[in-house]
């Protein structure tokens, strides 16, 4: 690993900015931006569910994505499955049993890393609404150019001569990957070197939630 | 011991922070933990982000901003009759499901005498069980049988929703904004740790007046308190009663 040219250099993602509590109905929203790409995620919760959809052991976690434009497809649905998924790890779900998190996702601009710009909006919503969890959780998105190049935060427009794109999710007490989900192809050790970046780039948007937290609680 | 105490500052933490660092050593197993922490085998983690608070000598807990109520045993709050059910009725207090509140469990009900409440109405009441398998339930009557201040609100008041850091914030021993409104202009107050709070005052117009001055002393400091209530007092707020002599 240490001779990997690409771990000594610093990562460089694009500026990261986010907005708490930005619409008054939810219990918790937060607008999560990186370069130009923005979402923007509001939680409902812990709340009433339907019957046929309660869980007798823990709450029942919904994520609903927005794009747009148009109307939601299989691509909105997977979307909708993988930050779900990031989700209902790192909440603590067992504290509400039959209960509901609703966690509705707007995409707001897409330049590019948009998955990942999704989960840590998705994350800083329910940090804002204050539900229990058991870590946060980060993601990033790398690319893997045709010259073997690696691009951390990738734009749209960079994406378009990828070899392979990945998105991973990180926790940020073990460190450890939640979530990965990877387009295009590339070798194994390819592959770790894009983990590597991405865990450094992790690192950053965990900085990152600490500054916000701190900005928006030290209001008095 | 003492010295070591002197060392804790409330501080910002995140979900998932261990928290062994920042509590002394000698604590360690001995410690009280109230909301947003929680502890696994030996350690302890935070579980919301917020402020890391102490009560000596060894409670700490976390103080955030929420805006959804988690019910809790022995807390009072404030909710909405939506159905009547037989024996019992049924509350809205913003938790994740509705509250019972029997009819019995009002000052001098009895079954031949039913107490006279109707859908819609608010009731002050206090929790009697709140945990996450049961159903919660309300009562508007201490163990003694008395009300002390619990039951219907007057329908001449009014109602409104905050966040649970106010409702904690005006509930504070040295909270001096009640106490300075209080001075100036005469009314009645309900707090919900639910994060409703109803307010009636002598006319409509003061009424209003008491709610926006509530609403906007969230993040303010006592100065800024003091300064806006001088406006509330010069725009014609105040009780034009008569001193006593």
């Amino acid at each position: 690993m240490t001779s990997n040219p690409e771990n000594n250099s610093s990562v460089e993602i694009r500026p990261i900015g986010s907005l708490q509590s930005c619409i008054s109905k939810p219990d918790g929203s937060a607008v999560f931006t990186q370069g130009d790409t923005s979402v923007m995620a509001a939680v409902y919760g812990p709340g009433d569910v339907k019957p046929n959809k309660a869980l007798m052991d823990k709450a029942t976690v919904t994520v609903t994505y927005k794009p747009k434009i148009g109307i939601s497809g299989v691509r909105e649905k997977a979307l909708e499955r993988m930050i779900r998924n990031t989700c209902e790890t790192v909440l603590l779900t067992t504290l509400f049993p039959r209960s509901s998190v609703d966690i509705i996702v707007q995409e707001i601009q897409d330049a590019g890393a948009l998955l990942a710009c999704s989960i840590n909006a998705a994350c800083l919503a329910m940090i804002n609404a204050g539900i229990p969890m058991k870590c946060t959780v980060a993601a990033s998105c790398c690319m893997m150019g045709k010259d073997e190049e690696l691009i951390m935060d990738p734009t749209k427009e960079q994406t378009k001569d990828a070899e392979c794109v990945l998105t991973s999710a990180i926790d940020s007490s073990a460190h450890s990957l939640i979530a990965s989900s990877m387009q295009g192809s590339c070798s194994v050790e390819q592959y770790h070197k894009l983990m590597s970046v991405c865990q450094k780039a992790c690192d950053k948007v965990f900085e990152f939630y600490r500054e916000a937290m701190e900005r928006t609680l030290s209001k008095p | 011991m003492a010295a070591s105490m002197d060392d804790f500052e409330p501080r910002v933490v995140l979900p998932g922070d261990s928290l062994m660092g920042h509590i002394p050593g000698e604590l360690h197993g001995k410690m009280t933990l109230g909301p947003g922490l929680r502890q696994d085998e030996t350690k302890i983690f935070s579980t919301k982000a917020g402020i890391l608070k102490r009560k000596n000598p060894h409670t700490f807990w976390i103080d955030c901003h929420q805006k959804r109520y988690v019910p809790a045993k022995g807390d009072k709050v404030l909710g909405v009759v939506t159905q009547k059910a037989g024996d019992v009725f049924r509350v809205d207090i913003g938790g994740q499901s509705q509250a019972i509140l029997s009819y019995l469990a009002f000052e001098g009900a009895t079954k031949r005498n039913r107490p006279n409440v109707q859908v819609g109405d608010v009731v002050y009441a206090k929790l009697l069980v709140a945990n996450r398998d049961m159903e919660p339930e309300l009562v508007c009557i201490d163990s003694s049988g008395r009300s002390q201040g619990l039951g219907v609100v007057g329908s001449d008041g009014f109602m409104f929703r905050c966040t649970l850091g106010l409702v904690r914030r005006l509930l504070l021993k040295d909270c001096p904004m009640l106490k300075f409104l209080g001075e100036k202009i005469s009314y009645e107050i309900a707090i919900g740790m639910n994060g409703r709070i109803w307010v009636r005052a002598k006319s409509i117009h003061t009424t209003i007046a008491v709610v926006t001055a509530l609403t906007n002393c969230e993040f303010m400091s006592e100065d800024d308190m003091k300064k806006m209530l001088r406006k509330l007092v010069a725009a014609g707020f105040h009780d034009s009663r008569p001193k006593p002599n």
